[in-house]
Order: C-alpha cells, then structure tokens, then sequence
C-alpha cells in the first residue's frame, strides 16, 4: 500500500467525503420521514434528481444562478412534496407501510420516466459556479474548492437540522410526534401540517443535496436510484433512531468507499452492501439503532 | 373440491387451448415465464407479509445459470433448470439469512441492498458477458431425448413446470406448513408463544421462494434463448411486486392474472409505437417506465387487493347478502 501516492489517497478521501455528506442529508430526511410518517419514502431518490434538474434547467430556461437555485430548487421541490404528502400519501396514512412504500415506489418510477423520456439516459454538464473554481494548494496536496465547499456547506445544513430537530420546540414536537402522534394531536397541536412540513423538508433536503451535486456529477435521470439504494444501505447500518448518528454512518462510509476505490477498486460499487451485511451478523438492531 | 385441484385442472385447461387462440407461443411463454416468478414473489410476500425488494437477483442469477449451463457445459434443460433452482436455493439462504434479522421496512430496505450487490457482481463476473449478456442460448433437447426447439414443444414443457409449481405451492399452503405461515403474518407474537420457530419459517418460505424466481429466470433465459442485467436489475424487482399488487398480493391466482396484464401491456405499449391523437404524437413505447409508475400509484390509491383480490371480495359478500337474505 505504500506505492500508493498521497495525491491518490487524499483526492479519494475528499471525493469520499463528499459522497458521505449526499448520504447523510438523504438519510436525514429519509429518517425525518419515517419517524414521523412512518413511510419508507422511495421518491427520496427520485427527489435529489430533481434538485439537480431543477438546477440544471434554472440555468437553461430562465437564466437562474448557482446561489439563487440553491435556495430556490429547495424550496419549490419542498413545496412539490408538500402537494405530494397532502393530495395522495396522506390517504394512505393508518394502511400498512407496504403501501405508502409501493405508492412512492411508483412515484420515483414516474418521476424518473418523465425525465429519461425528454433528456435520456446520458448525463447533462452543470458548470461550477465561477466563484467555487480552483485549487487550494495545501503544501501536500491541491483540494477543490468546490469539494471544500460541499462538504462544509452540507455539515452546516445537517447541524442545522440536527439542532431544529434535537434543541427547539418544534422539534420537541416533532420528537413527540414520533413517540406518539395521536397524543400530541390531543394535547392541541397541528400533527397534520406537523407531517405536511416534514415530508417538505424531507423533500427539500434531498433536492438540497441534488443541486449540491450537479456540478461535480452529470445531471441524468437515474442518477438518484442509484445513490437511494446506498442510501437504504446506510440506513440500515445506522438506523433510523438517531439523528447524529446517521450523519455519522454516512460520512463514515462515504469515506469508506473511497478508500475502497484506492486500494480495491473492483470492490467499491459493493463495498457499502459488504459493510451492511457485516453489521447486521454482527449487530442485528444497526450501528445506532432502535428496532422498529 | 380443493382450491389447489381446482387451480391444477384451470390452468392445465386454459394453458392447453392458449396456443390455439392465435396468441403467439413466443408471448405465451414470456407470460408463463414472468407468471412464474410472480408466483414465487407472492409465496413469500404474500403469505408472510414481508416485502422483498430482492427478488430480481434470483431471477437475475438464475438466468445467467441456465444460460450459462447451457451454453458452456452443454446441459439439457431440466438439468439447466436444476442449476437455476439451486442458484436461487442458496442465494435465496445467504440473502434471506440475514434480511430476516430485521422486521418491516428494514427487511424491504436490505433485500434491495443485497439484490444490488448480486447486480453489481453480475455486472463485473466473467460468465455473465457484461453489457451483452449471454444471447442465443440454445434449448437443446429435453432429457436428451425431446427436441425443444420447437415452440410448442417448449411451451408444453413450461406449462408443465409452471402448472407443477403453482399446484405445489398451492397444496403447501393447505398443508399445516402454510396454515403457520399465514399464522405468522397475522400475528407473529403468538405464533412465537405457541411454540413455532417463526425465524426458520420465514426462511423457508423465503428460501422456497427465491429457488422458484431462479427457476423462473432459467425458463426466461431457455425461452427467450437470452439473459442479461435488466433481469437482475431493481427494475425487474419492481415489476414483480407490481404484477402481484395488480393481481391480488397473497391470492393464489392474482400473481398469474397480473403477469399476463404487465406482459400484455408492456408488449402492446412497445409494438404500438408513436400514435398520433389528433395533430400530438406520443411515442408510448417510451413511456412505458412512466405508465408502469402511474398503474402502481392508481393500484396503491384505489385497489389495493388487486383485481382477483377485489373480485374474490365482491363474491365474498354476495355469498354473505345470500346467507344472511336465507
């Protein structure tokens, strides 16, 4: 392992994190969603593609910039989700979870279909933002700034999200409404625009991370199942109990997996699946689990 | 009579006068083919209530080891079909061994993982051809003895393979070892206190189950003379539970019902090409991805027991209007 130059190393480790900080924000809202909705959102995928499109066509159509879609596409996705959970997915509320799971299933078929129907399969260029190009030169390596920038930007978001959820009141309800949402609503709060909200944030997330990745990865239609089924490989070895401790697993294996990609690359499409098999003969319940 | 007698005679009949309807017995065998997996998916997703995202790896596997055996080792179908059904056995075993640790949406999510994983192995073995996938895989002669090239002859032997397992799956499920399955889905906590090994249930059922979808993808890549990575793909997982969802989850005859719709469908979606309404022009064999994803929508929103679930309902209760009118 030592003809392996630093440079290598370093630039898989970077690359790692950056993969580590999608998978985070997806399992976050992925873990948001479930707590509160008690639904596997499958569209989760399906939604970060959409940030990337939303980015992609904000620049083509009406001339929007990188900061303003970063805002932009979040929200509007957001809201996109929040017509989603109140029209359909709220009637499959009480059902087993097998059906909201197959509903948004279904959704991530359509979404993506549209896609691929009018921009194929092949990736589309997103050019970083001017502002974001370059190197840092560190002495012993050159770091992006744009890789610098991801992951910085994400850890803010996912602590911010960690602290709305774990230190204010509206995540104290949120919390609560995940022990027992019938409870809550009886003790006077609006558990139904509670689960609209979440399901928005969610969805907002996702496409957060979707436009954070559209100028390093090509924006193309299955590009988020692709990252969805690694994501549900996360969540499996993290578990969906803790909030810190899904950002945890995904850094971690992010990293994991470029490492992999130095040292065996054969290995690297697999090696998240290897790592969740692991855990669970090891340890049933996951890394940080509660079992549900 | 019994339900699985009366399903042996149904399909045998209906099976045997298909090929003289003008269907072609190319479409027909397709149909038996994805029936078939179908009728494993539902063993297991509909009997214990687990949902595996999974099972196009077995069909995936199974595939590529019949075609494989074929091809390279020679093999005669039933022996081609053995390898298969033993491909998905043992998969079935490592794959349903650990997904059975965890309950729920769990289960769902690492199925997926490890069908993902199989995917990614296929992509990258040597045997499995890569993005070719193993073409003209020959039929050879059934026992050595029966040549199947002919399509008849073949569709006879599928129909006689897929008859088999329905009828089997169906006696199983009348047998006290379907009677616990059913047991554990309903309530699990008290199949565990009257004293059942619900874990090596479930893995049974599980295990039973993927060794059929292999068998099913042996007698796709035999059929069709073709096995390739959209077989193992999540997609084709997909397209099962949807086939099962349509039809009736958990009805013995649902399964068959909803293969032969999604065949039907995505064939006459794809030979219907562009299709001109009035001066727009849609390209359906495009959209077929985006009409599968709507069918399951509306399936999930208004029918969720399928159509043989919803009709077996209606009947249900006109029998119960009668008791009651008497």
């Amino acid at each position: 392992m030592f003809d392996i130059p630093l440079q290598v190393l370093l630039g898989q480790i970077t690359i790692g994190l950056v993969n580590g900080c999608f998978y985070a924000i997806l399992s976050l809202g992925l873990a948001l969603i479930f707590g509160l909705l008690n639904v596997i959102n499958f569209a989760h995928g399906a939604l970060y593609m959409l940030g990337a499109f939303g980015v992609y066509l904000a620049m083509q159509k009406i001339g929007v910039n990188y900061w303003w879609s970063l805002i932009l596409v979040p929200i509007v996705v957001g809201a996109f989700g929040a017509l989603i959970e109140r029209l359909l997915l709220r009637r499959l509320a009480g059902l087993d979870h097998l059906y909201s799971l197959l509903f948004t299933f279904g959704l991530a078929l359509v979404l993506e279909g549209i896609f691929r129907d009018i921009y194929g399969s092949a990736g589309l260029p997103y050019p970083t933002p001017p502002q974001l190009r370059g190197l840092i030169d560190l002495g012993f390596m050159r770091l992006p700034i744009y890789r610098v920038w991801i992951v910085g930007v994400s850890l803010f978001v996912c602590i911010a999200t960690w602290f709305l959820i774990e230190r204010t009141r509206l995540g104290s309800y949120l919390r609560a409404g995940t022990e027992n949402a019938r409870m809550v609503q009886a003790l006077g709060i609006n558990v139904p625009l509670m689960v609209t909200f979440v399901y928005a944030l969610g969805a907002g997330l996702a496409a957060f991370a979707g436009v954070l990745a559209a100028p390093i990865y090509q924006v193309q239609p299955l590009m988020g199942s692709n990252i969805l089924i690694v994501t549900f490989a996360v969540v499996v070895i993290g578990g969906l109990g803790s909030t810190a401790g899904a950002i945890a697993t995904g850094l971690a294996l992010g990293v994991i997996e470029g490492l992999s990609k130095v040292f065996y690359p054969e290995i690297s499409s697999t090696i998240v699946f290897i790592v969740m098999a692991f855990v669970l003969l090891m340890r049933p319940a996951g890394l940080f689990g509660r079992e549900a | 009579m019994r339900t699985s007698l009366i399903l042996l005679i149904g399909l045998l009949v209906v099976g045997i006068f298909a090929p003289f309807t003008g269907l072609y017995t190319q479409f027909l065998m397709k149909c038996l083919a994805l029936a078939l997996f179908a009728v494993a998916f539902n063993f297991f997703t509909g009997n214990v209530g687990l949902l595996s995202i999974g099972h196009a790896a077995f069909f995936g596997m199974g595939a590529y080891m019949a075609g494989y055996a074929t091809k390279a080792w020679g093999f005669t179908p039933e022996l081609a079909l053995v390898v298969a059904l033993i491909v998905g056995l043992v998969l079935g075993l490592v794959i349903g061994g650990m997904a059975i640790r965890r309950q729920g949406i769990y289960f769902a999510m690492i199925t997926l993982a490890l069908a993902q994983m199989v995917y990614f192995f296929c992509v990258q073995a040597p045997f499995t051809g890569a993005e070719d996938g193993l073409q003209r895989i020959p039929r050879r002669a059934l026992f050595g003895i029966i040549d199947l090239s002919d399509d008849l002859a073949m569709y006879a032997f599928v129909l006689a393979v897929v008859v088999a397992v329905v009828w089997g799956f169906q006696r199983l499920m009348e047998a006290p070892f379907g009677q616990v399955l059913l047991a554990i889905r309903d309530n699990e906590p008290r199949a565990i206190s009257l004293g059942y090994d619900v874990q090596a249930f479930k893995l049974s059922a599980f295990a039973m189950s993927a060794a059929v979808a292999g068998l099913a993808g042996g007698v796709k890549a035999l059929t069709l003379g073709f096995a390739g990575l959209p077989d193992a793909h999540w997609t084709q997982s997909g397209s099962v539970i949807l086939m099962c969802l349509l039809g009736g989850l958990g009805t013995p005859l649902g399964p068959i019902v909803g293969a032969i719709l999604v065949v039907t469908l995505e064939s006459r979606l794809s030979s219907l090409g562009v299709v001109h309404i009035g001066s727009l022009s849609v390209d359906l064999s495009s959209k077929v991805p985006i009409i599968i994803g709507f069918i399951f929508m509306l399936c999930v929103m208004l029918f969720r027991k399928g159509i043989v679930g919803e009709i077996a309902a209606v009947l249900a209760s006109a029998k119960g209007r009668r008791l009651s009118a008497k």
